[in-house]
């Protein structure tokens, strides 16, 4: 670390840097534009929330699924297609009236890219990662989220082995509704159990 | 872990990754990082587990000591950890990408910033921004 810290000047902007970088890279063979581009387009427009979305309106509507996906929720995810980097060793944890599963990455930002895309800048801040370990009633009311002293509250810690993905609980008053409608309830900050899915 | 396993689901109902109100990347260097990072995991120069043992280091460092009122940046913690990673397999020296920065930092003014936007490249980018 040492080494490349002495060389950093820190009048050359990141930018500047990434784009020198990605010159020499190429001047070596060792990219193409065109991969690195569809890397950052897929995940710019095409991979994200809407992917859980899908897997929590699923596990919902068709109680097999449901448990499929809390016993192997890598298998039952790449069942619906959402596979890829950042997909593998996936744990679905299901909320219920009486326990809330929260997620955090404490060393970094681990989270599951398949279905939820790349993290928000609030799940990498070192104060969400440090507070919602320690004080996590406090930071989940900041967000809304006022739970009743007697719900059990589960900070799951994601990393390179496991990566978390919470299944909200479904809200009443939705029985009706069809999964693709359901699907368009579920938010990103309920997957991570910052929040609850609201009825419509 | 290859671009064809993606899934590109771009026909369905949801909305895209930004319907939270929030862009993927902040500015566009930072999206330039995260897809050299995963193109060169994608073709197997670099470990991305590798790369995120660094990454963690990287972001550690930045907690335990910064300059007073410099907020987090999680991508340039990440560039710097590409960086290091790069260096120490000797695949990109440091001395070198110093050397490419202060040359591309020396250009005229109008070429020294938004990589998307400058067409003096030779590398020939799909301008499809």
């Amino acid at each position: 670390m040492t080494e490349v810290e002495a060389t950093v000047d820190p009048t050359i902007s990141p930018a500047l840097r990434a784009e020198a970088l990605e010159s020499l890279l190429l001047e070596r063979g060792l990219i193409d534009t065109k991969t690195i581009e569809t890397f950052i387009r897929t995940y710019e427009t095409a991979v994200g929330p809407m992917n859980g979305a899908k897997v929590v309106a699923k596990a919902w509507t068709d109680p097999e699924y449901k448990q499929h996906l809390l016993a192997d929720g890598t298998a039952a995810i790449a069942a619906l297609g959402f596979k890829g980097p950042q997909g593998e060793h996936m744990v679905v944890l299901e909320n219920t009236p009486d326990v809330h599963h929260v997620v955090v990455c404490t060393l970094c930002s681990c989270y599951p890219w398949p279905v939820l895309g790349l993290p928000p800048s609030w799940y990498k801040d070192p104060a969400y990662r440090a507070r919602v370990v320690k004080e996590p009633r406090a930071v989940l009311a900041e967000w809304g989220t006022e739970l009743d002293p007697g719900v059990e509250v589960r900070v799951m810690d994601s990393s390179s082995e496991v990566r978390y993905l919470v299944l909200p609980e479904r809200p009443a008053g939705t029985e009706s509704m069809s999964e693709e409608e359901l699907a368009a309830l579920v938010t990103r900050d309920s997957m991570v159990g910052v929040t609850k899915v609201l009825a419509p | 872990m290859t671009t064809a396993t993606l899934p590109l689901d771009v026909e369905g109902p949801a909305a895209p990754p930004r319907a939270n109100g929030e862009l993927v990347f902040a500015e566009p260097w930072e999206g330039r990082a995260f897809g050299l990072t995963m193109a060169l995991a994608d073709r197997g120069v670099l470990s991305y587990d590798a790369f995120r043992e660094v990454l963690i280091a990287r972001i550690a460092a930045w907690e335990a000591d910064h300059p007073v009122g410099e907020c987090f940046s999680y991508y340039r913690c990440w560039l710097q950890a590409l960086e290091q990673v790069l260096a120490s397999e000797d695949l990109v020296p440091a001395e070198e990408l110093v050397a490419r920065s202060a040359a591309f930092a020396a250009r005229p003014a109008g070429h020294d910033h938004e990589h998307e936007h400058d067409h003096g490249h030779d590398h020939g980018h799909d301008h499809d921004h």
